[in-house]
């Protein structure tokens, strides 16, 4: 069932050209991974599906239906920095979009709703293991520790697609094997599709079912701007299952990819 | 030897060294007024510590003969009272205005200008204005506090609200925050310490306007006092007056302080 559906669009802002004609059918539960050179516009286009930014022209649609042109609980987002609420503890920053969602006066929950969300809370807060700083604020965790709570944050309200902005990009080689693992038991316990914008080639070939290279097509070297960047490659993947080397696939199916008509 | 830049005091050096300058002061001060009083004994500028205590003992331990009360409480209550009143409407106004200021586009474009151009108007040159509309009484004396700190509260508020990171208003719609939620769960906590902040760096303005105000039209209050005993060149009131005024926003500005410690514990530097 296609889940986000990218039609004919373009992004433009004055006399530049970040994205050319882009066409995508995104299924339910897939893991798309997003690479391309800095300034190709796969940020903008993670920025377009958020709803932060409106397309110049083509058409997004979720479940069949226009993509709404702000945020919202549908889509759910991790950025490298800064998700989390400073002023709010471990367990309140996860217990506020139930708070938010299920309380549209107060933003807060009382009696057996909110028992009903502390359980899911400390549920979920166990999977990402976190439970013993569940009364410490953000700024005592760690790097991993707090892009972990904000992976939690961000599918405690099951939206339908999670959206990552470079989410480990900050996070030690080390930790970021810990949060591999740990994206992928969220993304299969709530079956949701997955975008992600990353830099790291293995990442990306790592976690996807699906890999996209965003690049520009064309260049006019008197004019870098003059045209924008499209998806150059859409790379079925068989996912973090397939054991052979990263770099051995990426070639298998580049070279596959650019047989291709 | 390591550099001096490197080089820190121990616990009792710092002690010492900062009540060095004070020290300082108060051995100038007694040598002045010694040097002053040897050669006229009448001399009121400079008086001896004895008729500063002197001073102090009749003004804040004995009862007044003609009003009855105990002139530095019944003054010190007064002036607090004013800049009570004052220091929480403007919180008040500065926080509500400030945010709505910082977070909503629509309300930045109508108002950011106009409380820029406000906050530029010298508070005491409209202090003759408020004195013919508002009268001699209290309201006077607090609304040119609240005229002369509110705006730079509002301006301050909606600068550090416009400062939050995009990616946290963004992470807050995406969790299912509405305008109302965003405001209240997300901004509104996060401007408790900042608010705290601006009111610590306008206690200054305050006292100087609240002075100002009783200078000119009051029959008691702190600053009232002091412009009072000015035409008998009564400095050895002055002198305790200002020193206790001093002592008091000092209190205050370290209760704003310890406040914002006790209530906003994640706001305070990690060590």
């Amino acid at each position: 069932m296609t889940r986000l559906s990218v039609k004919g669009l373009w992004k433009e802002y004055e006399d530049q050209v970040v994205l050319e004609n882009v066409n995508l059918e995104i299924g339910e539960h897939e893991f798309v991974t997003v690479i391309g050179a800095s300034g190709c516009g796969k940020t903008t286009f993670l920025r377009l599906l958020l709803g932060v930014e409106s397309p110049t022209r083509g058409r997004l649609l979720l479940d069949g239906r226009a993509l709404p042109s702000e945020p919202g609980p549908d889509r759910g987002i991790v950025f490298q920095r800064y998700s989390l609420f400073p002023h709010l503890s471990v367990l309140d920053n996860l217990l506020l979009a139930p708070e938010l969602q299920g309380s549209r006066v107060l933003g807060r929950l009382f009696g057996k709703r909110r028992r009903a969300a502390l359980d899911k809370a400390e549920r979920l807060l166990d999977a990402v293991g976190l439970s013993s700083s569940r009364d410490k604020y953000p700024a005592q965790l760690s790097g991993g520790m707090q892009q972990r709570l904000s992976l939690a944050q961000s599918v405690i309200g099951e939206p339908q697609v999670l959206l990552l902005d470079e989410p480990f990009g900050a996070l030690d080689p080390g930790v970021t094997a810990d949060m591999h693992r740990l994206i992928l038991k969220l993304w299969n316990m709530n079956r949701m599709t997955i975008v992600m914008v990353t830099h790291d080639l293995r990442e990306s070939f790592y976690l996807g079912t699906r890999l996209l290279v965003f690049d520009k097509p064309r260049i006019d070297p008197q004019a870098p701007d003059r045209y924008g960047a499209t998806v150059t490659y859409d790379i079925p993947l068989k996912g973090h299952r397939q054991a052979s080397s990263p770099m051995a696939r990426l070639q298998a199916v580049t070279t596959s990819a650019r047989a291709m008509p | 030897m390591p550099r001096l830049v490197n080089r820190h005091p121990n616990r009792l050096q710092a002690i010492t060294l900062s009540l060095l300058p004070f020290a300082l002061v108060l051995a100038a001060y007694l040598a002045a007024s010694h040097a002053r009083l040897a050669a006229n004994p009448g001399d009121k500028l400079l008086p001896a510590p004895a008729a500063l205590i002197d001073s102090i003992h009749r003004f804040a331990l004995e009862e007044d003969e003609r009003s009855g009360s105990i002139l530095l409480w019944s003054d010190t209550g007064a002036s607090l009272r004013r800049l009570a009143i004052a220091l929480g409407l403007s919180a008040l106004l500065g926080a509500s205005l400030g945010i709505v200021v910082g977070i909503i586009p629509y309300v930045r474009a109508a108002l950011a200008p106009f409380v820029a151009a406000i906050s530029l108007i010298p508070p005491l040159a409209i202090l003759p204005i408020l004195f013919i509309v508002a009268g001699l009484g209290e309201l006077a004396k607090v609304l040119i506090i609240i005229i002369g700190i509110a705006p730079v509260i509002v301006r301050d508020l909606a600068l550090r609200s416009a400062e939050l990171p995009r990616e946290q208003l963004i992470k807050a719609q995406t969790l299912g925050a509405s305008t109302w939620l965003l405001v209240n769960r997300v901004v509104i906590p996060q401007m408790g310490p900042r608010l705290i902040d601006a009111l610590r760096l306008s206690l200054g303005p305050a006292w100087l306007f609240l002075i100002a105000a009783e200078a000119i039209a009051s029959t008691e209050g702190l600053g009232y006092r002091i412009f009072l005993v000015r035409r008998y060149l009564a400095m050895d009131v002055i002198l305790p007056y200002v020193a206790w005024i001093t002592l008091l926003a000092f209190a205050l500005d370290w209760l704003l302080k310890t406040c914002r410690a006790k209530w906003f514990p994640w706001a305070e530097p990690t060590r």
